[in-house]
């Protein structure tokens, strides 16, 4: 059970939210860690959706890029959406 | 009181609270800690089943009577399980095995218990039936796993298989209770329930290329008479000290 494969484990806490990485666990298969992540991440009632991908599959920005890809847009405030006025009505934006 | 609708109870709780504990003694040391987790939610799933059979059981007894009184103060040969449920963990095949052959019982059982007569039963053996279609589910799934993993895993499965196998029928062979309680529409025609059993057990070991050794010696006697086997005692023993060593106990 050593060779098992580790897999990243995305909970959705609700209908209408998005899934988010709760950890990772070792599985020898996709329905295996499908399982075991309902065991190890819902036991206290966190979820009601599971998707699970092989660690391996997942590519990732390299730390070393980080100022160049992340410093420029630190100084751009005005991409955030705050400088307009909001009806009542929208409550979320 | 309605002493066989007692009795049934107890056959449901006891089951239940009995195979909890042992699916518990794998807190810790199981395999896999995913494995350890998942063993020890069913456990749990179990023992809570256990406590509904028994809030319903200690009602009927009336007096003082609680699901704890009934699970701690209760001595083996009262004990209404089947020998099935309190054999020795042994290795993971063994848990696996028997647990594949129990989940599937328990969960035809629970399926038909909620067309009971009597609604609580049908109440509760609603919402457990959610929890035991998960257990069916997660054991059948290993039971495949071992069978067609290596081949020391599906030598372990087979050997487990094979020295299981002749407690199985235990839960599928009517008592006095259960024909009492199939006249009495609470609970199923076990004859029929054991014919589906074997159409799903079949198909699972045959799945995981397992064979169904013949049955030796099946005339076993727990839930009907309260005759076991020498494992129940030691973990009563376990389980039930500290409410015998300081009477009344609570934390």
């Amino acid at each position: 059970m050593k060779d098992w494969p580790l897999w990243e484990v995305f909970i959705r806490s609700k209908n209408g939210l998005h899934h988010k990485h709760a950890g990772s666990l070792h599985a020898a298969d996709a329905q295996m860690a499908i399982e075991n992540a309902r065991d190890v991440y819902t036991r206290r009632n966190e979820g009601n959706s599971i998707w699970v991908v092989k660690s391996t599959d997942i590519v990732a920005s390299d730390p070393e890029d980080g100022d160049m890809l992340f410093e420029a847009a630190k100084s751009k405030i005005y991409r955030h959406p705050t400088f307009y006025q909001l009806p009542d009505e929208v409550n979320n934006m | 009181m309605n002493n066989n609708l007692y009795q049934y109870l107890l056959q449901l709780g006891d089951n239940a609270l009995i195979l909890g504990q042992r699916l518990c003694e794998w807190t810790g040391v199981a395999p896999e800690l995913e494995i350890d987790l998942a063993l020890s939610n069913i456990g749990l799933d179990l023992l809570g089943q256990a406590n509904q059979w028994y809030e319903y059981a200690a009602e009927l007894k009336g007096g003082d009577a609680t699901p704890d009184t009934i699970a701690f103060l209760r001595d083996a040969h009262e004990y209404r399980n089947v020998q099935l449920v309190e054999l020795p963990n042994g290795n993971f095949a063994d848990t696996i095995l028997r647990a594949v052959i129990f989940d599937t019982f328990n969960l035809l059982l629970h399926e038909a218990l909620t067309q009971s007569s009597d609604q609580r039963i049908g109440a509760i053996a609603a919402r457990a039936v959610k929890e035991i279609g998960y257990h069916a589910r997660y054991c059948k799934n290993w039971t495949l796993r071992l069978g067609g993993g290596t081949e020391e895993s599906h030598q372990k499965a087979q050997k487990a298989l094979n020295d299981i196998w002749d407690y199985a029928f235990e839960a599928l062979t009517p008592g006095p209770v259960d024909h009492w309680a199939k006249e009495a529409g609470i609970g199923p025609d076990l004859e029929q329930v054991k014919s589906k059993w074997e159409a799903t057990l079949q198909q699972v070991f045959h799945q995981a290329s397992l064979q169904i050794p013949k049955p030796g010696f099946v005339d076993r006697k727990a839930k009907s008479e309260g005759i076991h086997t020498e494992h129940l005692g030691y973990i009563l023993a376990e389980m039930q000290f500290l409410q015998r060593a300081y009477p009344n106990l609570q934390w």
